[in-house]
């Protein structure tokens, strides 16, 4: 509640004066504030808090990936207003806002223009609902008194005119905040507010466009939640496309910015073309209905290092010591795990080591063109059926992020993975590869069956292929490409040998055949506590932001190593090889919590990976003779 | 009269010292319409025009800008109402119509919709001192210094003259614009390019900016800052200057003045608030165009009760609809009549930001811009343009019914002058369009760097530090960057030697020769890099299409073509099929493209260096074979490379040993130390783009006598075993990567240094790749015939073996070919193949000693 007085302070404060100290005051005492500890959880959330339960015009927070940047907007940083009753004129200030208020003086030399820019930011792709849910767990105390609120905008009439009100948004939207946020859907006064934010939106959609839903623009398909249009006034430079941020901003759902974008004057058309310059399908993207993609005036945005809410997410001395407490703990969960997914992989110790590298794995720098830290794992002779699901199910459950790609012909045909530059709506329509970093991308090749890729199946698969090799996405401009960098854990599934590139082939030999493959992973499965799964995704997490080095003592010995391996058999053991050794290392000593690679890391991440290439030898025979 | 939508900018800069009433009212040209200034020479004629400005003929000049003040009007009142008065105004038929078309009254302005509707900006006299009403127009031409317009510092008077002295005097004797070509560069150049204008009777002069600044850099000052006072201005004393010098001349409309080049702006992502109404000039990709729009210039309006007509200026989209007939005083009386309005075309044009000038990870920006009149449909979607204009900011429109308005700008450009930046490149050279800027202390550091006597080791090692060794892979693809110097021999009938230097990357699978690749790819402004494996014959080079809108047949260009003066990197270069690889032979030598598709028959040009990387036929390198049976390429298309390494694995504990050591530095090392040890990427761009725009290297007397002692050995070598091994596309490149190396140091002279290590570099990747696995020699004729000087040394001693023996047979006019092939066999020691038997007899068919006809073999 506090924060909500701090809103309402910002703006007057910033009319009374126009002193440009004011600015950097505001944004100070908001930092301030924030880093108090706690402090995060006071701010309602955008991603789980519905809407329509948060108050226009204060301080919400949204979890997010920069989907699209717009083009840098002029607006009116300081302007006049002249009373019509009085004539008294009066400095306004148009910061973190939408809508001037009544009787702009155009002609006033006190107008100061400023810049800023425009972002399309979308819930992060492939957010588990465990992930979800816990953060709505943590804010739920803070949920309940806002929701009491009764809504007293000046917009009512907006209502009251239109009692004819179509209430085809409504439905759509009923499904949405009964799945996802089922335990604040029964509140009291659910239903009124809602008709509130609602009422502009069906007032302004015609029954023809309500037929064709908005497009969200959601990278991945079936994704849902809001979007959201961020105003960014500080530090353009430094935001890139597909980041993950945590904004700090006050909410805008003025209905005005609906009505404004569509009433038209014909006649005013005519006359001024510059208007009737954007396409319809523009105007739908740039200047959707605020109570469908609110505004959010960014005052302060956190990159997200990760989303797993069950780690500290700021890098403040909490987080050291939360590192330190689980570190002692390491070696025991990493074995918890390991078990774990033995389980899952049917028995397969070997693959499990594998997999639960893989999923440490980070790109954690890059030298020229090379990502180093990549392990797209390939596992390879998964069981048919429903095995690659359900193992899908199960890692899903473990990292924040994941989505799982079918690779059947039907969906590489015709699915969009890189996103394309759409020039009649002005922005970038999002493809399934546009990810935040570290999401898990599980391509089930099991599903592949023969038949003919077409040219944009060949194109899906040769983005996938630069994606591994080179963690790198080509959108597409149309006109040209380019190249943008991700960092995305690729686990591929298949029967033989991956027809995509990868980092690392592990072939599965099941040890266990049950007979009926979903009971048995429905029962490992069930098994699990929801304690042991967040310490598994604890676990996880934290692996992966560990930092690492190798001595000079061990250097020296796995230069040695390399030489002598190179010595027995020159042919076997590339570069190549050796580049993977040294990432197996990497994760093998991450995954203990150690930060250093020892001589027995190195030993160790030498003897797996002979394992595993003794296994992939024998398969090769074997395939080799059965003709 | 100030209208309620003027733009925000405007209003930042008016002064506080500028009075808000105006002491002296002198109407600007830029006050006025257009329109206008064709009547300017007229003015006597209008009504209301005081007598004393024909009377004295020294005002005639000054009469261009000021407007006819009748004492009996209070100042303000004429300002308000004179200008929409239709007394001021001829009607447009009125301008044209008696006099004979000539002079600057003949000939119709043309309205310049790019500079905006008038400014109603007076012009305002600093000093304080209160004229009387009928002293101004005396004490005018003594204040002609000090009268500006409102809200600017453009004295009319002092900047037409300043601008006629400009036209009549500037000279730029190193200009190398295309557009200059044919003028005289040591006469004025804007005079002779007036005198191109009565020719040629297109009445627009095109300034470039930096002349003006390097002329009077206080008039660019105002031409960049008041663009909207100032090319009126222009405009007036332009034409003067022409009709002065060229008075019989009948033009279409008067001269307008299109500015370009202005330094201001260059990069879309740095246009700000402060640019609002300055001239700009960005570049970018044209991404749409919108079709025609007819904008009302000027209304038309009819009184319905007395029919009275008048004409209202169309200010900013807006119509001030006059509500009292002047005639009737009849009250909302006047209706708009459309057929009689006046308007001119529009169109809108989206640009975006040209991909180089974007910082990574972040969206490209587009600007609207809007063209006018003769500049629509100019450019097309997909062009690369350069854009001068005017940016400009509109606020929402006020909607009457509402009270708030969204607080946000629209912004767009009134585009004056475009110019292609890819126009060229179907014609000739680019390479000033494309000139990138560098500031002095770059160009120090460059310098810097070139003047290190290592610097050709430093920067080949700052090519790719995380690929291993492989220095002189290294060294070859450095020299590729650069490339040589182009030569047009086409006088001589020979056409162009192609400077561009081609690479072919051949050996084991997992040598990081794709990583080399894609380095490249994303070092090089204009790279392309395609699979051999996914990419087809069109998709190189250019493929027709049917635009789905305009149903016109468009050709669209492949990599080859997208790579024009880039390198084009191709992959798995092994994998292509043989009809596309065919394609390559014409680009790889001529430098040029032919298509001949569904009606469109062309010539692109494709100066690309192509980069391309092959695994060897058996995946593996096979030791025991020649390269060419390694590479199994055709080796038309292999002599064309200038350079063929091979990236074989050396297998030796050394070498094993630094390898293991850099690969796992390149893992435990920090940005920083990696920093430290090699050149910046930025800087190695710089050096290359700086190397290929200035320095052009030319062969010494030395160097050449190096050159020509170093292919007679070449063809020495091969001469000794009585054959040709080294051709003049081997003496060709080399002279290339001397070239080439001589840009390495900023040299402009190719010396013996260069050849030496051309020779070096060339020798070095032909020892690898045209070593004869059977001698050890190095070959060239491996890569001209395919075959190594032994191997065919071996064809013909069992030719003439097997001559021997159907000789030794006596007189049999026909023999068995099965049987001959095993009697061969058993006669020769070494194993005889089939292949080597059909070869064999192939040989003496071509002596014509036999026949080969099925299964006989006959005598001749």
């Amino acid at each position: 509640m506090r924060m909500w007085f701090i809103c309402r302070f910002c703006c007057p404060a910033a009319q009374s004066n126009s002193n440009p100290e004011w600015e950097a005051k505001v944004l100070e005492y908001f930092k301030g504030q924030l880093k108090e500890k706690e402090s995060h959880s006071w701010v309602p959330s955008l991603n789980d808090v519905p809407l329509h339960y948060l108050k226009p015009n204060s301080l919400v927070k949204f979890r997010c990936l920069v989907q699209d940047m717009f083009d840098p907007e002029f607006y009116m940083g300081v302007y006049e207003t002249v009373d019509p009753s009085t004539k008294a004129n009066v400095l306004r200030c148009g910061k973190y806002k939408d809508v001037t208020e009544c009787g702009v003086d155009l002609n006033s030399r006190n107008t100061v223009t400023a810049e800023r820019q425009t972002f399309y930011c979308v819930p992060i792709p492939g957010e588990i609902p465990t992930v979800v849910s816990a953060c709505q767990g943590k804010n739920q105390a803070r949920v309940v008194p806002s929701t009491s609120y009764v809504p007293s905008r000046q917009k009512r009439s907006y209502e009251e005119d239109d009692d004819d009100m179509d209430t085809q948004p409504q439905k759509q939207r009923e499904p949405h905040t009964g799945g996802k946020f089922g335990t604040v859907n029964g509140l009291p006064g659910a239903g009124r507010p809602r008709q509130e934010t609602e009422a502009p939106s069906s007032q302004t959609t015609t029954p023809s466009d309500c037929s064709s839903h908005l497009d969200l623009n959601f990278p991945l398909p079936g994704e849902r939640g809001p979007a959201c249009l961020v105003k960014v006034y500080e530090g353009l430079d430094s935001f890139k496309l597909n980041d993950t941020l945590e904004i700090y901003g006050i909410l805008s759902v003025n209905p005005v910015l609906t009505v404004l974008g569509e009433e038209k004057d014909p006649s005013l058309l005519l006359l001024n073309p510059t208007e009737s310059m954007e396409t319809p399908e523009e105007q739908r993207a740039h200047d959707p209905p605020a109570s469908l993609v609110p505004r959010l005036h960014m005052l302060y945005a956190r990159p997200l290092q990760h989303n797993n809410p069950l780690l500290p997410s700021a890098p403040t001395e909490d987080q050291s010591a939360f590192v330190s407490s689980f570190l002692v703990e390491m070696a025991s969960v990493r074995a918890e795990l390991l078990a774990y997914l033995t389980h899952v992989l049917l028995g397969d110790g070997l693959a499990a080591e594998y997999l639960l590298l893989h999923l440490i794995s980070d790109v954690y720098t890059r030298r020229d063109v090379l990502p180093l830290g990549k392990f797209t794992l390939n596992l390879s002779g998964c069981p048919l059926n429903s095995y690659t699901e359900r193992l899908y199910q199960i890692v899903q459950q473990l990292v924040p992020c994941s989505y799982r790609l079918s690779m059947s012909l039907h969906t590489m045909n015709s699915m969009r993975l890189v996103p394309k530059k759409d020039y009649v709506a002005n922005r970038l329509v999002s493809g399934a590869l546009q990810l935040a970093r570290n999401t898990s991308l599980f391509l089930d090749e099991t599903q592949l069956e023969q038949g003919q890729l077409d040219s944009s199946g060949v194109r899906n698969i040769t983005a996938l292929g630069n994606l591994i090799s080179w963690q790198k996405v080509d959108y597409d401009f149309s006109y040209h490409q380019m190249e943008f960098p991700c960092n995305i854990n690729v686990l591929v599934t298949s029967e033989g040998r991956s027809l995509l590139p990868s980092d690392c082939q592990v072939p599965l030999q099941p040890q266990v055949t049950p007979p009926n493959m979903e009971e048995y992973l429905t029962t490992i499965h069930m098994a699990q506590f929801t304690s042991q799964i967040n310490k598994f995704r604890v676990y996880l997490s934290l692996a992966r932001t560990l930092d690492y080095s190798i001595s000079d003592e061990v250097t020296k010995a796995v230069e040695d190593d390399f030489v002598d391996m190179r010595k027995d058999d020159p042919q076997s053991v590339t570069a190549e090889d050796l580049h993977r050794m040294l990432v197996v290392a990497r994760l093998l000593s991450l995954s203990l919590g150690q930060t250093t690679l020892s001589r027995d890391g190195w030993m160790r991440a030498k003897h797996i990976d002979m394992l595993r290439r003794s296994r992939t030898e024998q398969q090769k025979s074997l395939n080799g003779n059965e003709p | 009269m100030s209208s309620p939508t003027s733009t925000p900018g405007r209003r930042k800069r008016n002064r506080d010292d500028i009075p808000a009433t105006p002491k002296s009212t002198v109407s600007p040209p830029s006050q006025r319409r257009r329109g206008q200034d064709s009547s300017n020479g007229d003015l006597p004629a209008m009504p209301t025009s005081p007598a004393t400005d024909i009377a004295s003929p020294a005002v005639h000049d000054t009469s261009l800008f000021s407007s006819p003040k009748a004492p009996s009007h209070h100042l303000n009142a004429l300002r308000e109402v004179d200008m929409s008065s239709p007394l001021m105004y001829g009607t447009p038929s009125s301008r044209v119509e008696g006099t004979p078309r000539s002079g600057v009254g003949g000939t119709p302005a043309r309205q310049r919709p790019d500079l905006g509707s008038i400014r109603k900006a007076p012009q305002v006299d600093l000093h304080s001192e209160p004229p009387s009403a009928d002293g101004a127009v005396a004490s005018e031409q003594a204040l002609g210094q000090k009268l500006v317009i409102w809200g600017t510092d453009v004295n009319v008077g002092t900047c037409k003259e300043k601008f006629q002295r400009f036209l009549q005097r500037f000279i730029d004797p190193t200009s190398n614009e295309d557009e200059n070509a044919g003028l005289d560069l040591n006469e004025p150049l804007y005079m002779q390019k007036l005198e191109e204008i009565s020719v040629v009777g297109e009445p627009v002069l095109n300034v470039n900016c930096s002349h003006v600044q390097s002329f009077d850099a206080d008039l660019y000052r105002q031409l960049i800052s008041y663009p909207q006072e100032v090319i009126p201005t222009f405009d007036m004393a332009v034409n003067e200057l022409f009709f002065e010098r060229f008075p019989d001349s009948i033009l279409e409309h008067q001269i307008q003045v299109r500015p370009y080049n202005a330094l201001k702006t260059r990069n879309m992502r740095s246009l700000n608030p402060e640019d609002i109404d300055q001239m700009i000039t960005i570049s970018g990709m044209v991404i749409r165009t919108s079709q025609l729009i007819p904008e009302m210039q000027e209304a038309f309006f009819q009184c319905q009760v007395c029919a009275f007509s008048t004409r209202v200026e169309v200010d900013r989209g807006r119509i001030a609809e006059p509500a009292v007939c002047r005639n009737c005083n009849t009250t909302h009386s006047l209706a708009l009549i459309h057929n009689r309005s006046a308007f001119s075309d529009k169109q809108m044009i989206k640009v975006q930001e040209s991909p180089d000038d974007m910082p990574a990870g972040q969206t490209p920006h587009t600007t609207i811009v809007y063209a006018h009149n003769d500049l629509v449909d100019k450019v097309q979607p997909g062009d690369r343009i350069n854009i001068t204009g005017i940016y400009r900011a509109v606020p929402m429109r006020e909607n009457p019914r509402q009270s708030n308005v969204k607080s946000v700008y629209k912004t767009h450009i009134d585009v004056i002058h475009f110019r292609k930046t890819d126009e060229k490149r179907l014609h000739g050279l680019d390479e000033d369009s494309d000139q990138k800027l560098f500031t002095e202390e770059r160009v120090q550091i460059l310098k810097e760097l070139a003047s290190k006597p290592d610097v050709y080791d430093r920067l080949s090692s700052a090519l790719a530090p995380s690929i291993y060794e492989h220095e002189d892979i290294k060294k070859g693809i450095l020299l590729q960057l650069f490339g040589g110097t182009r030569k047009d021999f086409s006088q001589t009938g020979r056409g162009n030697f192609r400077a561009e230097v081609n690479i072919l990357l051949c050996g084991d699978p997992g040598t990081s020769k794709s990583q080399l690749l894609q380095y490249v790819f994303n070092l090089v402004p204009r790279g392309q890099y395609t699979s051999g494996k996914g990419s087809s014959a069109v998709g190189l080079t250019a493929y027709v299409m049917k635009d789905p809108e305009t149903k016109q047949l468009v050709l669209q260009t492949g990599a080859l073509v997208l790579s024009d003066n880039g390198i084009c990197c191709i992959d798995e270069f092994d994998k292509m099929s043989d009809s596309t690889r065919s394609v390559l032979h014409e680009v790889m030598e001529q430098q040029t493209l032919s298509i001949a598709k569904a009606g469109i028959i062309c010539q692109l040009n494709a100066r690309t260096s192509v980069l391309a990387a092959a695994n060897p036929v058996e995946s593996q390198w096979n030791p025991k074979k020649t390269t060419i049976e390694n590479i199994q390429l055709p080796h038309t298309l292999l002599s064309r490379f200038d350079l063929i390494f091979l990236m074989l694995d050396p297998q030796d504990e050394a070498y094993d040993r630094r390898l293991a050591h850099h690969l796992v530095a390149l893992y435990y090392q920090s940005e920083e130390q990696i920093e430290e040890e090699f050149l910046d990427m930025a800087v190695l761009k710089d050096y290359i783009a700086y190397a290929r725009t200035y320095i052009n290297p030319r062969l010494n007397e030395e160097a050449s006598q190096a050159l020509i002692e170093a292919y007679v050995d070449m063809r020495k070598i091969g001469s000794g075993r009585g054959m040709v091994s080294a051709y003049p596309r081997q003496l060709e490149s080399l002279i290339r990567l001397a070239e080439a190396h001589a840009k390495v140091r900023f040299s402009d002279k190719v010396e013996t240094i260069d050849v030496e290590e051309a020779k070096r570099l060339q020798r070095e990747a032909l020892k690898q790749s045209a070593t004869d696995p059977r001698t050890g020699f190095v070959d060239i004729s491996i890569l001209t015939t395919g075959m190594s000087a032994t191997a065919r040394k071996r064809k013909e001693e069992v030719a003439q073996a097997l001559k021997k023996m159907i000789q030794s047979k006596g007189k049999t006019p026909a023999m068995k070919y099965q049987q001959l092939f095993d009697d061969l066999r058993g006669q020769s020691e070494a194993a005889i193949t089939k292949d080597m038997f059909e070869e064999a007899l192939r040989a003496l068919a071509d002596e014509d000693y036999l026949t080969v006809t099925g299964k006989t073999v006959r005598l001749l």
